[in-house]
């Protein structure tokens, strides 16, 4: 199994090994010790992890993360990494999103669409190592593209591609491999995994920026 | 200093967080920019720890701000509006059928026209006398009443999908609006089992069966969806319920969630296509679509 980012620290939980970090706990997750368990059923980026795809991260990192909805992911996010910029469209799910922020200072909430970059592009910085990416959108793969002018020359995207966003009819597996190829403009793919453990028709995708 | 003109931060007093927050929801940029390392260059803040403060705050007031506009943009207008269309369209068709039996006898009017038609063209009409003045400046009245009434209904065609995209979406936003009217609001619709949404609308019927004298309804005003009326009448009954199910899902998505979801649609058109293949199945397959 390949390594947690520091600050991600496995705990046992009930009987059960979990993923956990440490800072204010928001959605009700259970904690121990002072740190949050980390649901991978509830989190894509936490089924990367759990599931033991290499992410490459190690801690510390700048983060633009697209599609953060209530925070839930994000704030595990937070917990571990550097300046994280989170970008959700919905405004519901916003409110919730500001309550997490507030009590994380490297934790930037935006009300903004991912497919956009402009709206965003005078506050996200360039430069950073990571994009974590989990919008439910027809043209997953476009979006990633569009948004990697954020990232380092060699920065990261972990990616969860959800096919049924993408065509509800089409079999996973089509719509998985028309991703791949559109991701291949943008990014050199590292490592690509189904979550189905956790989540239904998503794929786990590491890659790099060409 | 060009390379400042497109930061969030470019002429923000750092001492106003007001207008910092502003300037995050106006700005727009061609490219990201290494932003912390220039704002320090220009004086914005000392050094990075102190912008991604700022940043923080900014960030935080901005989307707090964006989200209760957005929010404010609620069901309760978009009901005020419902509401107010159906009166419009009410009270234009009840004085257009006074102009009817008034104008009717006092002007001849050649065109074959009735109803907010006739007054229409009796609007056009140049009075001879005060009596005609009346009832010519009457037509006038119900004319714009019927434009008030399209112009509310292009109201809630724009402001239902922000209010309740999947809701709209599924429903269109006429239906979406009046049943978030039917129960007072998103979040009491959302809260409805999806055997009350088939028959809101038809509450009449709906207590005549529960008193014993009548057939339990099929459908509210979900009949007016196409997934209903489209439907051939004894089949009626499973797409009305089958719609019910999916637009309770999408009124409980759209009030705890928020956010647009493609799968909800897909599994009301799958189950569509079922219901309706039945019409096909049968010896009368010939007989699907024609009743309508």
């Amino acid at each position: 199994m390949s390594e947690l980012p520091a600050g991600v620290g496995r705990r046992t939980v009930a009987g059960e090994e979990r993923l956990t970090t440490e800072g204010e706990p928001v959605y009700g997750e259970p904690t121990v010790d002072g740190r949050r368990v980390w649901d991978a059923g509830r989190s894509k980026l936490g089924a990367m992890l759990e599931l033991g795809m290499d992410t490459r991260l190690s801690g510390g990192e700048s983060v633009l993360y697209l599609g953060a909805a209530s925070g839930t992911t994000v704030s595990h996010v937070a917990d571990f990494a550097g300046p994280t910029y989170a970008v959700e469209f919905a405004p519901r799910p916003v409110r919730d999103l500001v309550d997490v922020a507030e009590s994380r200072p490297n934790l930037f909430p935006l009300l903004a669409d991912a497919r956009k970059p402009r709206e965003y592009a005078g506050v996200v910085e360039s430069g950073l190592d990571c994009i974590v990416q989990d919008v439910a959108t027809r043209g997953q793969a476009a979006v990633a593209n569009r948004n990697a002018e954020f990232l380092a020359a060699d920065g990261l995207l972990l990616a969860a591609i959800k096919a049924r966003s993408e065509d509800v009819v089409a079999e996973p597996d089509a719509v998985f491999e028309d991703v791949r190829e559109t991701l291949g403009e943008a990014y050199e793919l590292l490592e690509t995994a189904r979550l189905d453990r956790y989540h239904e028709d998503h794929l786990g995708i590491v890659a790099r920026k060409r | 200093m060009t390379e400042t003109d497109d930061a969030w931060f470019a002429g923000v007093d750092p001492g106003d967080p007001e207008a910092a927050a502003a300037a995050i929801r106006g700005s727009e940029a061609d490219e990201p920019r290494d932003w912390p390392a220039l704002a320090v260059e220009s004086g914005f803040a000392a050094d990075e720890g102190e912008y991604y403060d700022r940043l923080h705050e900014a960030t935080v007031d901005a989307a707090r701000e964006a989200a209760r506009a957005a929010e404010r943009a609620d069901d309760q207008q978009l009901i005020h509006a419902l509401r107010a269309m159906d009166d419009a369209e009410r009270t234009a068709n009840e004085l257009a059928e006074r102009l009817e039996e008034w104008a009717g006898a006092l002007l001849d009017v050649e065109e074959d026209a009735t109803g907010l038609d006739f007054a229409a063209v009796v609007a056009q009409r140049d009075p001879a006398d005060a009596t005609e003045e009346r009832a010519i400046s009457l037509a006038q009245r119900a004319v714009d009443l019927r434009e008030e009434r399209d112009d509310l209904r292009a109201f809630i065609e724009r402001r239902a999908p922000e209010v309740a995209p999947n809701l709209a979406e599924m429903a269109g936003p006429v239906l979406a609006a009046r049943l978030i009217s039917l129960t007072g609001g998103l979040e009491s619709l959302a809260k409805k089992p999806s055997g009350t949404v088939q028959v809101l609308g038809a509450e009449d019927a709906l207590f005549a069966h529960l008193r014993g004298h009548a057939p339990s309804p099929k459908h509210g005003v979900i009949f007016t969806h196409e997934f209903v009326r489209g439907t051939r009448p004894e089949d009626r009954g499973s797409a009305a319920r089958a719609l019910a199910g999916k637009l309770s899902i999408a009124a409980r998505i759209d009030h705890y969630a928020g956010d647009r979801r493609e799968g909800v649609h897909g599994d009301l058109r799958d189950r569509m296509e079922t219901i309706r293949a039945r019409a096909g199945e049968g010896a009368d397959g010939a007989t699907e679509g024609d009743d309508e």
